[in-house]
C-alpha cells in the first residue's frame, strides 16, 4: 500500500536554510546540504526547498544548490519559487530535482501549469497554493507570499483554482493553509478536506503542523497523500522517528524508518 | 567506459547520474547511436510521456539500436515502460524488448493518479536485480502508467491492482520505480546492475 509522505520544507533565502512565523521573521537555520542529509537520516519520505525571495524578486532559482543537492540525497526532492517558464524548469529538473512547484507564476498565468505538464509530464508538475479564508466565509488564494510587503488577495477561489489547475496538468497540489501557518496549532482539517473532495491527484497538507496528532489528524480525517512542516522539525519539536512511530502505532501506513 | 546513460531527453538524467557517481561509477551520457551501440551496458531513463520519448529516440536513429543491443540494458520508470510492445500513453509504439502493453493507472475513490509515493516492492521470484532486496522494502514511484505482471515480472507493487515493478529478462531489465531516489534499495538495485558482466 502506498505509505503517507512526510515532508519537511526547507526554506531558502540567499542560500541558506531560514525560518519564519507566519512567512515573517526569518532566522537563518544552517546550510542546504547539512540539513537536506538530517532529514534524509531521520526518514523524510520527500523533501521541499523553496527558494522564499525568488518569485517577490521576480528572479529564477539559484541553480548552485540545486545541484549539491541533487548529488548528495537519493530521496525524491522538489524545489518551489521563482519557477515561471519551461525553461526554467527544465534547467531545476536538469539539475537534478524531481519535481518542480509553481504557485505564483502559475496564478498569474494558468497555462504555465500545461505548458510543465507537456513539457515534462505530469508527475513533475506541482502546483503550490497559498488560501486564506476571508469574512465572507470563502476560502481565496493568495499571491507572492514569500514577502508579507508583497501578498497580494486575488478574487480567485481556492477551491475553483484547485480543479483548474488539475484540468491544466497539475500533478499535485500543496495547499498551504496560511491562516494555520506556521502557528502550529493544527492542520487546517476542513479545509483540506473540502480541497480533498476536488482532487483526484496526490494533496499535500501544509501549514499548521506541531504534534504527531496533528499529522495523523490530516491523514485520517482530510485524506491527504502528505503532509508538510517546517518549523515543527526545524526547531526539533518533533522529530520524525518519533512521529512515524506514533502514525504507525495508529495503524496509518508510512515508510519505515531506518 | 563501463557504462553510458541514453539521454533520451527526459528530466531526470541528472539525479540518475548522480546516484550511479554515489556508487563511484562516472556515467557517460550520450545519443549518439554509435556510441550507445558500443556500450558494455546502457542505463534507459526518462521522465514525461512515451509519445515524445520514442519520437526522441526515433530521430536521434536509436530505435533499433536499442531493439538490438544484447548487452545488460536498465529501463528506469517510462525508460522501462518504452522496453514493452507498446503504450496506451499517446497510443504509442514502443522497443517491444518485453511482451505486453503499458496501460494508465485509473484513478478510483481513495487511489490517486499518478501514483506517487513510496510503496512496498513484492518479490515473485529470485532474480539478479532484486540480490539483497528484501520482501517488502520501500520504492519510489512517480507514474501514471505501468506494465501488466507477466511472465518477465520479478517484482510487483499494488496501487488499485497489481502492476510490474521491476522486470528482468535475460539482459534487459527495468525498475519502474526510480532507484536513485529510493535510499537504500534503489542503491542495492543499481549496483546489482553495475556489476552485471563486470
Amino acid at each position: 500500500m502506498l505509505s503517507r509522505r512526510i515532508i519537511p520544507c526547507l526554506d531558502v533565502r540567499e542560500g541558506r536554510v531560514v525560518k519564519g512565523v507566519r512567512f515573517r521573521d526569518h532566522v537563518v537555520m544552517g546550510a542546504i546540504e547539512d540539513l537536506a542529509l538530517r532529514y534524509r537520516d531521520e526518514g523524510a519520505d520527500e523533501l521541499v526547498f523553496y527558494d522564499i525571495s525568488a518569485s517577490p524578486e521576480g528572479r529564477a532559482v539559484d541553480l548552485a544548490w540545486v545541484e549539491r543537492v541533487a548529488r548528495l540525497l537519493d530521496i525524491p526532492f522538489c524545489v518551489a519559487g521563482g519557477i515561471r517558464s519551461v525553461e526554467q524548469a527544465r534547467a531545476v529538473l536538469h539539475a537534478g530535482a524531481d519535481k518542480v512547484s509553481v504557485n505564483t507564476p502559475a496564478l498569474e498565468r494558468p497555462e504555465l501549469i500545461a505548458e510543465l505538464a507537456e513539457a515534462f509530464g505530469r508527475q513533475c508538475v506541482v502546483v503550490g497554493v497559498d488560501s486564506l479564508r476571508e469574512p465572507d466565509g470563502e476560502w481565496r488564494v493568495r499571491a507572492y507570499t514569500g514577502d508579507p510587503g508583497r501578498t497580494r488577495a486575488l478574487p480567485r477561489r481556492t477551491l475553483d483554482w484547485l480543479r483548474e489547475a488539475q484540468r491544466l496538468g497539475a500533478g499535485e497540489i500543496v495547499l498551504n493553509c496560511m491562516g494555520a501557518d506556521g502557528v502550529r496549532g493544527g492542520y487546517d482539517i476542513e479545509q483540506l478536506a473540502a480541497a480533498r473532495a476536488v482532487c483526484g491527484v496526490p494533496l499535500v497538507a501544509s501549514g499548521g503542523a506541531g504534534k504527531a496528532g496533528h499529522f495523523a489528524a490530516a491523514f485520517r480525517q482530510a485524506d491527504v497523500d502528505a503532509a508538510l512542516a517546517a518549523s515543527v522539525f526545524h526547531s526539533g519539536a518533533l522529530c520524525i522517528p518519533a512521529l512515524k512511530r506514533a502514525l504507525r502505532a495508529q495503524g496509518i501506513e508510512v515508510r519505515d524508518v531506518a | 567506459m563501463s557504462l553510458v546513460v541514453v539521454d533520451a531527453g527526459g528530466a531526470n538524467l541528472g539525479s540518475v547520474c548522480y546516484a550511479l557517481q554515489r556508487l563511484g561509477v562516472e556515467a557517460r551520457v550520450s545519443a549518439d547511436p554509435v556510441e550507445i551501440r558500443a556500450a558494455p551496458r546502457l542505463v534507459l531513463p526518462g521522465v514525461g510521456a512515451a509519445g515524445p520519448a520514442m519520437a526522441r529516440l526515433h530521430s536521434l536513429g536509436l530505435v533499433e539500436v536499442l531493439r538490438a543491443f544484447d548487452r545488460p540494458l536498465l529501463g528506469i520508470c517510462l525508460g522501462m515502460q518504452l522496453l514493452f510492445e507498446a503504450s496506451e500513453e499517446g497510443d504509442t509504439a514502443c522497443l517491444g524488448r518485453l511482451p505486453g502493453r503499458v496501460s494508465a493507472l485509473r484513478p478510483a475513490p481513495g487511489l490517486r493518479v499518478p501514483h506517487m509515493g513510496w510503496n512496498r516492492l513484492r518479490r515473485l521470484r529470485d532474480s539478479v536485480l532484486l540480490a539483497g532486496i528484501g520482501e517488502g522494502e520501500w520504492a519510489y514511484f512517480v507514474h501514471g502508467y505501468a506494465a501488466p505482471i507477466g511472465p518477465d515480472c520479478v517484482a510487483a507493487c499494488d496501487h488499485g491492482g497489481p502492476f510490474a515493478a521491476v522486470v528482468e529478462r535475460g539482459p534487459v531489465m527495468g525498475a519502474q520505480f526510480h532507484p536513485e531516489r529510493s535510499a537504500a534499495a534503489g542503491r542495492r538495485l543499481l549496483a546489482n546492475f553495475l556489476e552485471l558482466g563486470a
